[in-house]
């Protein structure tokens, strides 16, 4: 079993501030994290590992050297080899080029690690919170997806994924190769141990440049191999006011209500 | 001089400083409350490595350095005190004399287990009658021929309700005093050893904390640990680390006071202003912050000297005499800072004052602690 998680380095946003004046995200001194949903990637990958010794678990991650953090942090926790993509050509990559660019560098990584069974994503980041690249990058590679997965277990030929959706959860098998995106679990992922953290921190790990890929359509990555342009981002307005009801009874509420609401002609 | 730790335990205290957030801070209050003692914590630690830090790889440990193992009992403790006794007595108390005095087949056999933390440990010296004169030892193994039989009680040991594995001190030649006592290492369930009653106890409730009782427990001859007679050196030489693990444990409760105390100050609004506006308020948080740092930098010494094979044993004390009251008296002001809230459960502080007491006593009382450094000083 070779198991891809592809993770993305993002800012830790629970410890995000807004700058009350510019209106922006204040980035200074706000700490990099693994975005949690690959963290969560990272663990379905380790429990299927847990359940066959001999399975091996790659990372992936596309953004600047100091992404090689987050993968030394996956390194510590569970994966067993760790690649970045790393160059100038594809900054500026919404999430098409940057799925083109995975796409590419799986079968890059592919020629030293072996064919991938499955490739794991978090469902989103938290930064960006699209949701695009994992099912993207399934498109670009022609491979089955299923995406909010919760669990996933080897089948045979077909990875079995249990799947959140609105009401309930969905059991879906998927011929392997296959990519599966992964959202919040019941569990927590496990924590690193003090053995791989030591083995992280001295792993050295193979950057991916733009020379790594001769063959890759340039018009197709980086800014220029972007359809999607940023226009402006800012942050809504915190709405103010409004009316409050807590009466003593829900009953004397419900009564309140109903009398504002027609009051105002809305019923 | 270097007032640091280095990357690599950096990183160590790091990772338990997250899993801190996660997992210790978040049952402390319950677990103090509920005298209930963290089991599953036990487990998660031991997944980590955190159970056995400072002993080697091939023995079951993650192979850091003794500082990264202080530095753990330190940041346990800011979360709760009770978690950090746990692996302090476990580590420093069990795993510690195996890996010393203990022949390879004793290290295979009980420190492999105990360093990864699949087997928690504890040690048994106090007796009803025997505490800080640990010399009046009642506990008597006889030489039976093919094996020892051990007959008496321990009391306040630590761990001791979950604990597979007891170093326990007794008596194999009266006529000698300290030099008639012998260490042996007793496994849970050999026939005539039983666990007593959990001591209800003013802090670190969540600790077990039971009397250890021997009926004509048959010892193999081959636990004994260090050698015939050589128990009071076994015992001594190992409270010496063991006082450096509370030292830091001291620490990390005192910290944790003024760290809270500091959050709560600065929100109290108190006649228009917030308490940490007042100066007595900025005073007192400076002089026990000065103080806790104090403490802190005589028990990373005493700890770079065990790791060093420095002697250390009066630097251990000093250490610990130190930080404790330190950690007594930080406690104390710091809850009188924070007044009636602080008296109430729904705050940490009067956890903390409870938790900070027991420091001044166990692995040696403060009154301990000022003989051996009196004595090291050639005071007589």
């Amino acid at each position: 079993m070779n198991m891809l998680v592809c993770v993305k380095q993002v800012p830790d946003t629970t410890e995000i501030k807004i700058d009350p004046v510019k209106n922006t995200l204040i980035r200074e001194g706000v700490p990099s994290i693994v975005n949690p949903f690959d963290g969560y990637a990272l663990e379905a990958a380790a429990r299927i590992k847990d359940a066959d010794p001999s399975a091996k678990i790659v990372v992936l991650s596309m953004g600047p050297e100091q992404a090689k953090a987050a993968l030394k942090e996956c390194l510590a926790i569970a994966a067993d080899k760790a690649y970045l993509v790393s160059g100038r050509a594809f900054g500026g990559s919404d999430t098409l080029a940057t799925s083109y660019i995975i796409s590419e560098a799986v079968k890059k990584v592919e020629e030293i690690e072996g064919k991938f069974d499955v490739i794991f994503c978090g469902k989103q980041a938290i930064d960006g919170d699209t949701a695009q690249v994992g099912p993207e990058l399934a498109e670009h590679l022609g491979y089955p997806q299923v995406t909010y997965g919760l669990e996933a277990e080897v089948d045979g030929d077909t990875i079995k994924v249990k799947k959140e959706v609105e009401d309930g959860v969905e059991v879906i098998a998927a011929k392997m190769p296959a990519v599966v995106t992964f959202t919040k679990p019941a569990w927590d992922p496990r924590y690193p141990t003090i053995k791989r953290k030591m083995a992280a921190n001295r792993a050295e790990i193979p950057v991916l440049g733009e020379d790594a890929f001769p063959e890759i359509d340039t018009t197709r990555i980086g800014l220029k191999g972007s359809p999607t342009h940023v226009k402006k981002t800012f942050v809504p307005q915190k709405k103010t006011g409004g009316v409050k009801i807590k009466e003593e009874t829900a009953e004397e509420s419900a009564k309140k209500l109903f009398q504002l609401l027609s009051d105002a002609s809305i019923i | 001089m270097n007032f640091h730790f280095n990357q690599e335990e950096q990183d160590v205290l790091d990772m338990l400083h997250d899993f801190c957030l996660k997992e210790v801070a978040p049952i402390a209050a319950e677990i103090d409350e509920t005298e209930r003692f963290p089991e599953e914590t036990w487990h998660k630690l031991a997944d980590m490595g955190m159970m056995g830090i400072a002993y080697p790889e091939e023995y079951g440990g993650a192979g850091m350095s003794y500082l990264t193992y202080i530095g753990a009992c330190e940041e346990l403790a800011k979360h709760c005190a009770t978690t950090s006794v746990m692996v302090s007595a476990h580590s420093s108390l069990c795993c510690w004399p195996i890996a010393e005095y203990g022949t390879e087949e004793q290290k295979q056999k009980y420190l492999t287990k105990l360093a990864s933390g699949e087997w928690l440990g504890a040690f048994g010296l106090t007796e009803p009658g025997a505490g800080t004169d640990a010399a009046m030892q009642k506990t008597v193994a006889e030489d039976k021929g093919d094996h020892w039989l051990l007959n008496g009680s321990k009391i306040f040991i630590t761990n001791a309700g979950f604990a597979q594995v007891f170093i326990v001190m007794a008596m194999t030649d009266k006529s000698l005093g300290t030099k008639g006592i012998s260490a042996f290492i007793v496994e849970k369930g050999t026939p005539g050893f039983s666990i007593g009653a959990h001591e209800k106890k003013m802090g670190i409730r969540g600790s077990s904390t039971c009397e250890l009782i021997f009926e004509d427990c048959k010892i193999p001859k081959e636990n004994l640990l260090g050698g015939l007679g050589k128990g009071f050196k076994v015992a001594m030489t190992t409270l010496d680390g063991g006082r450096i693990g509370i030292g830091a444990q001291a620490l990390g409760i005192a910290q944790a006071a003024i760290d809270a105390t500091v959050k709560y100050t600065s929100e109290r609004v108190q006649f228009g202003k917030r308490i940490s506006q007042f100066q007595n308020t900025q005073f007192q948080l400076a002089d026990m912050q000065a103080k806790v740092d104090a403490a802190r930098l005589l028990v990373y010494r005493a700890a770079q000297a065990k790791q060093d094979h420095e002697p250390y044993s009066h630097l251990a004390a000093m250490g610990k005499l130190y930080a404790s009251e330190a950690a007594s008296d930080v406690t104390r002001r710091c809850l009188q800072l924070i007044g009636g809230y602080g008296y109430t459960r729904e705050y940490p502080f009067e956890r903390f004052m409870r938790d900070a007491k027991i420091t001044e006593i166990y692995e040696g009382t403060s009154e301990v602690q000022r003989m051996v450094i009196s004595g090291w000083m050639g005071v007589k």
